[in-house]
C-alpha cells in the first residue's frame, strides 16, 4: 500500500469525525475565565504549604513504588512473555484512571488502590519490552558460559546484566510516566497533585492551582538529574514509609466479596431480563461512547500528526537555529510533560466540556512527542557539508527523508490516544470514560466491566489495524517506538 | 596417547553455506595445535564444532568475540568460567557478594594477563586489547582437559602474544588455537593444521614444515 493511499484515507475519516463531532465551546464568555487564570499565573500562591510538600510528597510514593513493582513483575514475566502475552496485553489496555475506578471498590481510597492501578497496567508494558530486550541481547557471552548451566543462572548471570543498561534507561522513562499517573490519580481522589489541581481549580484559586503546576514540572523536568540510580533503594524506602503513614478511610469488611458479586451481570445475579440488560449496555452505552471514542480519537491523531510534523523541526539546530532548537526543545519537553489528562481538564475549564478542549489536549501532548522523537532522529540525520538551511532543509531533505519514521510515529500513538481519549469521559465528555465513571458512581459494576471489555477490544482492533498499517506501509524501520523510548 | 576430541567424516558449515565437508580431525592429550588459514576458512567452525561435543573432557573456550558482558565487572566475567562448579544459590550469591577467596582466584589469572587490579572495573570501560585477555583469564580461571581458543592473542603486541600462549600452555596440557601470526605459531605448537578452501591442506610437526608452506596457505 502506498503512504499516498493511507493518507488520503485518514484524511476522508478525519473529515467524516469532524462532521459527526461536537467542538462547540460551551462557555459563555471563556476570556473571563482565561484573564482570571492569567492573574493566577503571575502570582503563584505556595502558602498552603503543609497541602502542597503532602500532596508532593504522595505523587512521588505513589510513582516510585508502583513503577518499582511494575518493573519487579515485568522482569520476571519478561523471560516467559510468549506464555503470558495475551494477560499482559490485557492488563495495559486498562488505563490507570480505569484500574483506580475499579480498585477503589475494593481497597478504597488507599495506597494499594494507586499502587497497583499503576503496578498493573505498568508490569504489562515493561514485560514486553524487557522480553524485546533479552531477546536481542547478544548470543556471544551465553555461547561462552560453560555447557549444561540451568537457565535460571544464565539468566541472571548473563542475559539480565547484558541488557541493564536499556533496562535502567526504559526504567527511568517509565517513572516519568508514573509521576504523570500518579499526578493523574488525584482526579479520582488519591491524594496527590491532581486532587490538589482539581479542587484549587474548582474554587477559582488560580494562584494554587498554578503553584501546583509548577511544582509539578519542577519535579519532571529535571527528573534524570535528580533520579541516581544510587539513591533508589532510599527513595524506594522513603516512599513505602511515606504510603504507609498515610491514613486512608477504613472500608467495610467483605468488599472484596462484594465487588466479586456486583461485576456478575445483573440478568445472572438478579434474574432481571437480559434483554433490557444488553440493551441499556450495549446499545444505549457502549455504542454511542465506542463511537466518540473512536471520532475523538481520529481529530486528536490528525492534529497531533499536524502539530508534529509542523513543530519537529523546531529542535533541529540546523532549522531553527542553535537559539531557535533551544526554546523549540523547551516548550516541547513541557507539552509532553505535562499528562493529556491534566491538560485537557485546564481546557475544559475554559471552554466547557466538549471535544474541543479533548481534542486540543491530546493533539497538544501528543504532537510534542511525535515532534520529540521524530526531531530528536532528525537531528541525527547525516547532511551533505553543502545541505540547505532553514525551512528549505526542512520541506527538500528532512520532511521526504523522516516520513516513514513519521507516519510510524503517528501509528504507535494511535493506540494511546484511543485510551486516553475513552479516559476524557471522565470529564464529561460522551466517550466511554464518561459511561464507565456513571456505572461506577450508580454501583453498576457489571455494566463497568462490560465497558471495560468493550474499550480492551477498541484498543486491540486499533493496535492490529495500525500493525497491519504499518506492515503495509513497509514502516519496518521504526516499529520498535516503545523499546527505545527513553533513549535521548 | 588418548583421543580428547575428534570429528568422523562430519561436514561442517553455517546456514546454507557448507565449508568444510566431509572432514576428520582427532586431538590427542598433550597436543599443542595451532590452527592457520585465511579468513572465512572455517576456523573457527571447527572450533564450534569441536566444543560442541557432548559428554567430552572439561573444556575451557576463549571465543573470538570474548563473550562478555560489559555491564558486569571484570572479577564476574572471569568467574563466569567457573559457574558450572557450584550450584544455582551459591552462583547467585557470588553474583551480588563475591568471596575474598573468589577474588583472590580471580586475581592470581588477573596477573598472569596482565590486568592486575582491574577486577572490579565494568568490561564496557576496557580497550579491546584488555576485553581479549579477560576473555583468556577466563579460560585460565576454569581450566581442563582442554583448551579451544580462537584468536587469543590478535589484540595485543607479539611479545605480549607470545607471553599469553606460554600462559596457556602452562595451564593446559593440551590446547588448540587459532592464530594469524605464522612465526608465533611455530613457537607455540607441536602440531600444525592449516585450513585452506574445502578442508585439511596441511596437518604435521612444525619442523616438517616449510615457511614457503605456510605462506601457500594465504596465497
Amino acid at each position: 500500500m502506498k503512504a499516498r493511499h493511507a493518507l488520503a484515507g485518514f484524511a476522508v475519516v478525519t473529515l467524516i469525525a469532524i462532521l459527526l463531532s461536537d467542538m462547540t465551546a460551551r462557555r459563555p464568555d471563556p476570556w473571563l475565565t482565561l484573564a482570571a487564570m492569567g492573574r493566577g499565573i503571575i502570582t503563584p500562591d505556595f502558602s498552603d504549604f503543609t497541602g502542597l510538600a503532602t500532596a508532593t510528597g504522595l505523587t512521588l510514593a505513589f510513582a516510585f513504588c508502583g513503577v518499582g513493582l511494575g518493573a519487579t513483575v515485568g522482569l520476571i514475566l519478561a523471560p516467559i512473555y510468549a506464555r503470558v502475552r495475551v494477560l499482559c496485553v490485557s492488563v495495559r489496555a486498562v488505563h490507570e484512571l480505569f484500574w483506580a475506578l475499579l480498585l477503589l471498590n475494593i481497597t478504597g481510597i488507599s495506597p494499594i488502590t494507586g499502587v497497583l492501578a499503576i503496578a498493573l497496567p505498568y508490569s504489562g508494558i515493561f514485560a514486553k519490552v524487557f522480553a524485546e530486550y533479552l531477546e536481542e541481547a547478544d548470543p556471544a557471552a551465553e555461547a561462552a558460559l560453560p555447557r549444561g548451566l540451568p537457565a535460571t543462572i544464565r539468566l541472571i548471570w548473563v542475559r539480565i546484566p547484558q541488557c541493564l543498561p536499556q533496562m535502567q534507561t526504559y526504567t527511568l522513562y517509565r517513572l516519568e510516566c508514573g509521576l504523570r499517573s500518579s499526578a493523574v490519580l488525584g482526579f479520582v481522589g488519591l491524594p496527590t497533585l491532581g486532587f490538589e489541581l482539581e479542587s484549587t481549580f474548582r474554587q477559582g484559586l488560580y494562584g494554587e492551582a498554578t503553584a501546583v503546576l509548577l511544582i509539578f514540572l519542577a519535579l519532571i523536568l529535571p527528573m534524570r538529574r535528580w533520579v541516581i540510580w544510587r539513591l533508589v533503594p532510599f527513595y524506594l524506602l522513603a516512599s513505602i514509609m511515606a504510603l504507609s503513614l498515610f491514613k486512608s478511610p477504613p472500608m467495610g469488611a467483605g468488599a472484596l466479596m462484594r465487588f466479586l458479586n456486583d461485576i456478575i451481570p445483573a440478568p445472572i445475579r438478579t434474574g432481571a431480563d437480559w434483554s433490557s440488560w444488553l440493551d441499556k449496555v450495549f446499545v444505549q452505552q457502549a455504542w454511542p461512547g465506542a463511537m466518540d471514542t473512536l471520532v475523538l480519537s481520529q481529530i486528536a491523531l490528525a492534529g497531533a500528526a499536524l502539530l508534529a510534523a509542523i513543530a519537529f523541526p523546531a529542535i533541529v539546530p540546523r532549522v531553527a537555529g542553535r537559539v531557535g532548537a533551544v526554546i523549540g526543545h523547551g516548550v516541547l519537553v513541557v507539552l509532553r510533560s505535562i499528562p493529556e489528562y491534566m491538560l485537557a481538564f485546564v481546557f475544559v475549564q475554559i471552554l466547557g466540556a466538549s471535544m474541543l478542549p479533548a481534542i486540543l489536549a491530546l493533539a497538544l501532548h501528543n504532537g510534542a512527542i511525535i515532534a520529540h522523537l521524530a526531531g530528536r532522529q532528525a537531528t541525527g540525520v547525516d547532511l551533505r557539508p553543502d545541505a540547505p538551511r532553514g525551512l528549505t532543509l526542512w520541506a527538500w531533505e528532512l520532511f521526504p527523508r523522516m516520513s516513514g519514521t513519521f507516519w510510524a510515529l503517528c501509528l504507535y500513538r494511535w493506540e494511546i490516544i484511543l485510551r486516553e481519549s475513552a479516559i476524557m469521559g471522565l470529564l464529561g465528555i460522551a466517550t466511554l470514560g464518561f459511561y464507565i465513571q456513571t456505572g461506577v458512581q450508580e454501583l453498576r459494576l457489571d455494566r463497568v466491566i462490560a465497558l471495560l471489555l468493550v474499550s480492551i477490544l477498541l484498543t486491540f482492533i486499533i493496535d492490529q489495524i495500525s500493525r497491519s498499517l504499518r506492515r503495509r506501509m513497509q514502516l519496518g524501520g521504526a516499529l520498535r517506538v516503545e523499546a527505545t523510548r527513553g533513549r535521548s | 596417547m588418548q583421543t580428547l576430541l575428534s570429528l568422523q567424516d562430519r561436514s561442517l558449515g553455517w546456514g546454507d553455506h557448507m565449508v568444510l565437508p566431509n572432514l576428520s580431525i582427532s586431538v590427542s592429550q598433550g597436543e599443542r595445535i595451532a590452527v592457520l588459514g585465511r579468513s572465512g576458512v572455517g576456523k573457527s567452525t571447527l572450533l564450534s564444532a569441536l566444543a560442541a561435543q557432548q559428554d567430552g573432557p572439561r573444556i575451557a573456550l576463549v571465543p573470538q568475540d570474548h563473550g562478555l558482558v560489559g555491564s558486569l565487572s571484570v572479577f564476574h566475567n572471569v568467574w563466569m568460567g567457573r559457574l558450572d562448579d557450584f550450584g544455582t544459590a551459591r552462583n547467585l550469591a557470588t553474583l551480588i557478594w563475591p568471596r575474598a577467596t573468589q577474588r583472590a582466584q580471580v586475581d592470581a589469572v588477573l596477573d598472569r594477563v596482565g590486568l592486575t587490579g582491574l577486577g572490579r572495573r565494568p568490561v564496557a570501560e576496557l580497550s579491546g586489547g584488555q576485553r581479549q585477555r579477560v576473555a583468556l583469564a577466563r579460560a585460565l580461571l576454569r581450566g581442563g582437559q582442554i583448551v579451544l581458543a580462537d584468536e587469543p592473542v590478535s589484540a595485543v603486541d607479539p611479545a605480549q602474544g607470545a607471553d599469553l600462549l606460554r600462559g596457556i600452555a602452562d595451564r593446559f596440557e593440551t590446547a588448540i588455537v587459532v592464530l594469524h601470526d605464522a612465526a608465533l605459531a611455530r613457537q607455540f605448537a607441536t602440531r600444525i593444521i592449516g585450513l585452506q578452501a574445502g578442508g585439511v591442506a596441511i596437518d604435521a610437526a612444525p619442523d616438517a614444515i616449510s615457511d614457503a608452506d605456510l605462506a601457500e596457505l594465504y596465497g
